[in-house]
Formats: structure tokens, sequence, C-alpha cells
């Protein structure tokens, strides 16, 4: 018998509320609970990124953070991610400029992105290398992983 | 001629929101059952007692699985002559991984703790893991192979020098980012649906066909992406599918089985280790007169396909360079540990280091930049353009690919920056080399040269398109849909690119060996002619105008410059005309033959080329190196897409990087493998990639065989660029006994490996002052 716990917080912009045992990850609650299938199970213990996710807008590795440890607080996953000036060319990018292969590290590089672009708004390509070097990515040898969220960077800075 | 090339990814806008689909995020499936597979701890041994009673009483478990509970066969091997693989192992344990039981349950979670309660009653026996102890025992799964041209220990005899020496490799860890995993669902009267992470549906297809004791058209697999192959989905997948199947056979619930990330790293094939022994005969002029080439593989406790990418090595222990007197051989070894398989580059990148680290010798004892000992012995026709077996092999774009990569890349004058910083320098030492890679295209078992395609055209105009390849993450269907795109002139938003499956194209071979646009994309082509030209016809029939007076453009119909019917209105007029709207294309590679049994043929098709140049730095104190900067001047022919070829490139690259600089499979003695996760085991991150790489695509190199609009295949030679790296670090180390020992490196050059390389340079330069 596992102990559950009810929960209150803010998906992608909506109220959840939901009552989860005391042992299950974020990952598995937004998987397997909310069918939120964007963010990936790659490793489960917090090595590849496949997961990251944004809790009250820092990133975090969703397989290594408790589902009970969400309560009142603000979650946005890849799919939470609104349309708007600063998604949509981050998105874009990530589409458009070859740093997409086989696409199971993608949702957590754009959330990481996310992150990295909200807080150097300007990244240069050391900030960017720091930020991104808990996602891992097999296909492409991050360069164009590299150059997409530099370029979205450059567009802040002429915006 | 093809349109100028604007395509991105055809899935990319829906992996940038989450809205592309993997297997495990297929979630309308209702009784879904999750399967846990219990796999042995033990690497050799007799499996005496397996008490499953408590398993089969923990909450949520609906069936149990091993051996006995296998429908049809109990092998996995596909192979004709049996390659000895069970499912579930019935008596003999041969490998830790090997899976025992598998519980299915109501959740992951119940599964894995019902596997826990398992009482399982194993007798050790001494298991051979190493190389080395393979050696010893002579404990070889398949006969050796050997090509041999001229007179080799004669030719080395009376050279004016000789070299020997040995070299290991690694293996490595595909480290897909998406897991194994498969999905299976039962249907009416017997058949089955998988849906499964697999380069090889219909492998997945034959394989349950025996495991369930049912004919192939029983079974249905289906793939529409994978999450990262590397050849470790070509034969690996059948773990999952076979007890998804099972299960839900035995159960009639849909079952998936997903691999946690440490299981999969235990239970699954990975590349090949190598022992390479290595002697060679050469005069002042730097020409290898004769070499011996002795390839030892760890084949694991399989076969698997270990004996195509052990012949795969010996085909590529030539790399670049003519070798006149030669015996080559490979033994193929069986051990106690997981059974190896394809991966990327499938043995040929093993086969390269051997003739590459000959060089390096040749190099040291002459006391010549190793560059000038490369150009030598490099192919040239017409009196050095034959290889070991048999194939012409014509080098002018290899010569010009390292004569033009020479020249932008300033390898010259930089190595003599280099060893000019070396002198100053006493901690950190650079490096620099420039390697070559020629990598034979074409699948090496001739019958797998093959490939199909169905397209449909609805009324509507829009068009759906099935081929037998898998998208990996290439860009496979990106390129495929190029091709119909440019065929039938429409939008690339009217063709939908459906999952590969084995309801549309039979017999399929399996998305590997670099083929896969060859093959798919002239099998899509092929159906796309078909199509166009009955629309051609029907077009001639209803306008009374002669064929070759018609055609179509941007999604007209045209005479001469003028258009005349949309192609949807054209559809539509075929469908009420009583014209069939679907084609299936077929395509074999043309011209290619190799007897396995003599060692002599043409089995490529052709060859694709390239040459990089890695400069590094190494600290002597920590053995800690950084690679500095990257050129690459690669040959992919006339480009089906440029950025996703550079992408390969790169990626392959860094891939092969890692395997031989960082990634260290640890197994103990008792064959219990130590880097089971990504916290043990390093892949490169973004932090290894190296601050500049300048990648560039030969241009104006139209590829010289009939393939699909004269492009080349580019999955796996690049990752052969890396080699250039461990040369650059060799090169580096040798600075500590002013470049006149070999460091001898082994793959992968860890700082470990790096500092025992250094102590032994620093030692023998002592020595020999």
């Amino acid at each position: 018998m596992s102990l559950t716990h009810e929960i209150k917080f803010t998906l992608n912009g909506s109220p959840v509320s939901l009552t989860i045992p005391l042992t299950m990850s974020v990952l598995t609650m937004l998987r397997d609970l909310l069918n939120l299938t964007g963010t990936k199970y790659g490793c489960g213990e917090g090595e590849c990124g496949a997961c990251t996710i944004l809790i009250d807008g820092v990133s975090v590795n969703a397989c290594l953070k408790f589902a009970v440890d969400c309560d009142g607080r603000t979650l946005t996953t890849v799919e939470g991610l609104v349309a708007d000036s600063r998604n949509d060319p981050l998105r874009t990018a990530f589409a458009e400029k070859g740093g997409v292969q086989c696409g199971f590290c993608t949702p957590g590089m754009v959330m990481q992105a996310r992150h990295i672009l909200d807080n150097y708004p300007r990244a240069n390509e050391s900030q960017i290398k720091r930020g991104i070097e808990g996602n891992l990515c097999r296909c492409t040898g991050y360069k164009k992983i590299i150059e997409t969220i530099a370029s979205v960077g450059e567009l802040d800075n002429k915006g | 001629m093809i349109m100028p090339d604007r395509n991105y990814h055809e899935s990319s806008r829906a992996h940038v929101t989450g809205a592309a689909l993997y297997a495990d995020d297929i979630s309308n499936i209702g009784n879904l059952l999750h399967g846990c597979v219990q796999a042995s701890t033990l690497a050799r041994g007799t499996l005496c007692a397996l008490n499953l009673e408590r398993v089969r009483q923990s909450p949520g478990v609906v069936a149990v699985l091993t051996a006995a509970d296998v429908p049809g066969v109990n092998d996995l091997s596909h192979l004709p002559d049996g390659g000895g693989e069970p499912l579930f192992i019935e008596k003999e344990i041969v490998s830790e991984g090997q899976a025992v039981f598998a519980v299915i349950a109501d959740s992951l979670d119940n599964a894995r703790q019902a596997a826990k309660l398992a009482v399982v009653e194993v007798e050790p026996s001494s298991a051979v893991i190493t190389i080395n102890q393979a050696i010893d025992a002579d404990s070889k799964i398949a006969p050796s192979r050997k090509i041999k041209v001229g007179d080799s220990t004669r030719a080395i005899d009376n050279s004016a020098f000789q070299i020997n020496g040995s070299l290991y490799t690694g293996g490595q860890e595909h480290f897909y980012l998406e897991g194994q995993i498969s999905i299976a669902i039962p249907k009416e009267s017997g058949a089955m649906t998988v849906i499964a992470s697999t380069q090889h549906p219909s492998e997945i297809q034959s394989t349950l066909a025996l495991l369930l004791g049912v004919s192939s058209n029983s079974v249905t697999v289906q793939t529409r992406r994978i999450g990262g192959g590397f050849g470790g989905k070509e034969s690996q997948g059948s773990l999952c599918a076979g007890v998804a199947a099972i299960a839900a056979q035995l159960t009639s619930q849909p079952v998936k089985v997903r691999l946690d990330r440490d299981q999969d790293m235990i239970m699954t094939g990975k590349r090949h280790d190598f022992r390479i022994d290595y002697k060679a005969g050469f005069d002042n002029d730097g020409l290898i007169r004769g070499v011996s080439l002795d390839y030892a593989s760890r084949c694991g406790h399989s076969l698997d396909q270990s004996k195509a990418v052990n012949d795969r090595a010996l085909l590529h222990a030539d790399n670049a360079y003519y070798l006149e007197n030669a015996t080559l051989t490979s033994h193929r070894y069986h051990t106690n540990t997981t059974s190896n398989t394809a991966f990327r580059g499938f043995g040929a990148p093993q086969g390269m280091l051997g003739i590459e680290r000959v060089i390096e010798e040749i190099a040291f004892t002459l006391q010549q930049d190793p560059l000038d000992i490369r150009l030598a012995n490099l192919y040239r026709t017409p009196n050095r353009s034959v290889t070991p077996y048999g194939q012409e092999f014509d080098s002018k774009v290899l010569v010009r690919i390292i004569g033009e990569l020479t020249e932008h890349s300033e390898y010259r004058s930089r190595r003599k920056k280099i060893r000019r910083f070396n002198q100053g320098s006493p901690v950190i030492k650079k490096g620099i080399a420039l390697t070559p890679v020629k990598f034979g295209i074409s699948f090496t078992a001739i019958h797998l040269n093959q490939a199909g395609a169905l397209l449909h055209i609805y009324r509507d105009g829009s068009v759906q398109l099935n081929h037998a390849g898998v998208e990996m993450g290439q860009g496979l269907h990106t390129k495929i849909l190029r091709i119909v795109q440019d065929i039938l002139t429409i939008e690339r938003s009217d063709i939908r690119i459906m999952a590969t499956n084995t309801e549309k194209i039979p017999n399929t071979s399996p998305t590997a060996a670099s083929a896969a646009t060859d093959l798919n994309g002239m099998a899509a082509a092929s159906a796309a002619t078909v199509l166009h030209d009955r629309l051609i016809k029907v077009a001639s029939h209803r306008l009374d105008l002669p064929e070759a007076e018609l055609s179509l453009s941007d999604g007209f119909l045209h005479t001469g410059d003028k258009p005349i019917m949309s192609f949807n209105e054209l559809v539509n007029e075929a469908y009420l005309q009583r014209v069939s709207l679907f084609a299936t294309g077929f395509y074999r590679t043309p011209d290619i033959n190799f007897d396995p049994d003599s060692f002599t043929g043409s089995p490529f098709y052709y060859y694709a080329n390239g040459a990089a140049v890695s400069e590094v730095e190494v600290d002597l104190l920590t053995g800690e190196h950084k690679v500095n900067r990257v050129d690459i001047l690669h040959e992919v022919g006339q480009s089906l897409n440029e950025e996703i070829d550079k992408g390969q490139i790169e990626g392959g690259f860094i891939q092969g990087m890692g395997w031989l600089t960082m990634e260290e499979l640890v197994w103990n003695d008792q064959g219990v493998l130590q880097t089971h996760s990504p916290s043990t085991y390093k892949i490169p991150t973004c932090r290894e990639r190296p601050s500049i790489v300048n990648i560039d695509l030969l241009r104006d190199a139209p590829n010289q065989v009939e393939s699909i609009y004269r492009s080349k295949a580019v999955g796996e030679p690049p990752l052969m660029l890396s080699i250039s790296v461990l040369h650059a670090l060799s090169d580096a180390i040798s600075s500590v006994a002013n470049y006149r020992i070999c460091p001898q490196l082994n793959v992968p050059a860890t700082p470990e490996h790096i500092l025992e390389s250094v102590q032994r340079v620093e030692k023998l330069g002592l020595a020999s002052v």
C-alpha cells in the first residue's frame, strides 16, 4: 500500500488538483497521470535532461523531483510554452536550424533553452554550454543546438 | 533537376512542441499491462531453480513468463543456423543481462516490485570475460576469416625496417536517448500488432512469428520514428518485442515492455571491442612493403551480427592505403558478456585503427610527418588501386579531399607552430593529425541491398508515402519526401509520410549500412515515377496531346510553359478514367557481388570519402585533454539536403570521438558491467565539443555511379573522421620524448590511458637517449 497525498498546482497555466502516491516522480505524474508525453524518460536518474521542465521558472529534471513537491508551485512543460514572441522564435529556430535529429532530447533542450534565455537573454556560447551541459544529445554533436539558442539570443538583442 | 534545398526535418515542428510521438508516448491503449524483465546477474553458470510463487502473488501481477511460456521457439538469434540466443534462459547462463523471467502487471511499479520477490538459485562456473581470456581459451564463436594478398611474411622480412605491436579498442554503448521499447497489441484470430522502437521491423516480425509459433502474416510491426538507433536497434529490439508479444498473446491484453536505462545498458549489445596485433615492414620511402593485421574481437555470448561486423572490419583494414602484401585475419571470440552488435561503422572503425597505427609507427621510425606516410601509401590509379578483396578503388576524390583539406586547414604550418609551442610548454602539449576515411557503401550481405515503397494518391490530390526505412534521426524521411515531392512537383505538406509498417512493405532490410536513403530513395522515386507517368498518360488521353508535350511542374500539368490543370484536378481525372492511383516501387543495388568464403568480390556500390584534421591539447599532469579545433572535408555526392548531411557529419564525428576518447565500458572480474548508467558511462556533452569545428562538403563531386540524384550515403562514414583525434593525441603525447617514440595509445584515450602512454614514452625516451 502506498501512501497518497493531495496536491494543487498550476500546470501550463491551468490549476490542477491531484491525489498522487508519495513516491511518484513528477515525470511519472506528467506522463502517466496527465498524459503530457512531451517530457521524456531518458535515464530516470537526472543525467540526460530529456525530462527537463520548469518549476517556478527554474529548469528541473522531472525524474528526480517528487510529485508531492509540486504542491503550490507552477509547472511548465514543453506542451505549455505559450505561443508568444519569446517562445515562437525559439521553437522555430529549433525546428528549422537543424537542432533536431531524432528529436528525443528536443523537448528537454527547448525547456532548458527557455531557462537559459530567461536568465541570459543574450546568452553567449559559454553561457549556453554551461546551460545545456546537463542535457545529452547523441545525434547532433550539439553544434546546431548551441547555434540555435545563440540565434534566438541574437534575435532578442535586435528586438 | 532537384529543387533548391529549404526543407528542414519533416517532424521538427512536432518535436519542439512535444507532439511527436514515440512508442512510449502512445497512450490511447486500453487495459495496457506493463512488463519488467529480470536479468541474470551472473555471467556464467547454471540456473538450478526458479521459485516465482511470491512473484505471482504480488499485487497487480497478471502473468509471469519463463522459457516454458514461449509458445514457439525460444530463440532471438534470427539466424538460419541458429545462433543460440534464447529469449529466456532455460538452464545455461552465458552472460550477465540475459533474461531469466518477466513479470507482467497492471503497472510498471508493481511489475518491478514483484520481480524482486523471485528466488533464483544459480550455480556459477568460470567465465570468459576479456578478449585476452578468450584468446587464451581459444573460445571461437565462428571460424576465423583471412584475406591474403602477395606474401606479407617475406615482404616484411625483406624490408629495411620492421615494426610490431598491439592495440586495444574498447566497445561502445549506443546510448540512444530513447531506450528499447515495444508495445504488443493482440488482434482478432491470433494476429498481433507491435509498435516497436527498431531499425528492423521485418526482423522483429519474423522473430515474433517464431517465438509465438505463428506465421509472419499474423504479425504486424510498425515504427513511426525512433529516438536514436546507431545500430543498437538493428537486432536488439527483439527482446522487448518478444516479451511483450508473448505476454499479450497469453493475457489477451496489450503489453508494453520498456527497459530501464540501466537494464538497457546491461542487457543489450554494444560495439565490438578488439585487440589488433600488427606487424609491418617498410623501407626508407615509408611505403608499406608488407603488413600483417590480426583482429581479435569480443563477440559476447551469441553470434548476433558478429560475422558481418567482423567481415566489415576486415574489408576496411586497408582504410585508404594500398597493401601489396597483406595478411589480414579476423578471429571472432565467444565471451560471457553481452552479445555485441551493430554500431555505426559496423566494424570498419576498428578495422581502420590497425592500419592507421601502422602508418603512425612508420612515421615515428622514419621521423617523418605521418601525413606524408599516409600520402605515400594512399591508393593511386592505375597501379595501386585494387583493394585486398579485389575491388577497384578510384582514389581521385580522396586525393582531392586530402589536398584541399591540408591546404585550407593550414595543417603544415599549424604543425610547425604546435611543435614550437610544445618546446616552451612543459605541461600542456598540443598535437595535430590528419586522417582519411574511405568507407564502402552497401550491405556485404548482398541480398539486403533491396528496398520497397508504396505510394497512394487520393482523389483530392493528397499523397501517402510508405517505404521500407525507419526514421531514427538521420533525416531519411525528410530526404525521401523531397524526392517524391520533386517528381510529383507538389508541396511537401501534400505528402504524408506514414509509419514504417510491415503491413505496407514486406521483407524490409534493416535501416542500416548508411544505405537507407540510397535504397528507399530509389524505390520511392520509382513508385513516384510510375504514378507521374500514369498521370501524364491520363492527361494525354483527355487532352488528345502527345505525352511528350505534357509535363508536371509546380503542382500543375503544363504544355510547354502553359499550366492546364492542377495536380488535384488531374488526379481526379485519373480516378474518373479508372486509372490506378497507387503504385509500388522496388530497388535492388546493381553491380555488387561478394563471395564471403573466398572473401573476394566488389561488395560496395561505391565508396564515401572524407578526411579530418584535429588539433588537441593534453595536460601531462592529469592526462586530461581538449579538442581545440577540427576541420572536416567530406564527400556526400550531390547532397539531397546539406543541413542534414552536415548534421550527420558533426554528430558522427562527436560520437566517434566519444568512443575513442571517453566512453569506457568496464566489466569486473566476474563479468558484471560496472558502467551501466549515464552517471558512470560518459558520452560527450556539449562541453567536450571542440571549440572550433569547420565542416565542408566536397563541392562539384556528384556520385560517379547512378545513386539517387547522385548523392552519397552519409550515416556512418563521418564517425571514422574522429580517428584524427586519437592520432592528434598521440602526436601531443609523443612530444615528451621529442617525437621519437610511438605512444601506442589505446582506445578509449581516457586520462588514465593517456597518462600510461605518457609514462611509457617518457621511460622509453630516457632509455634511448
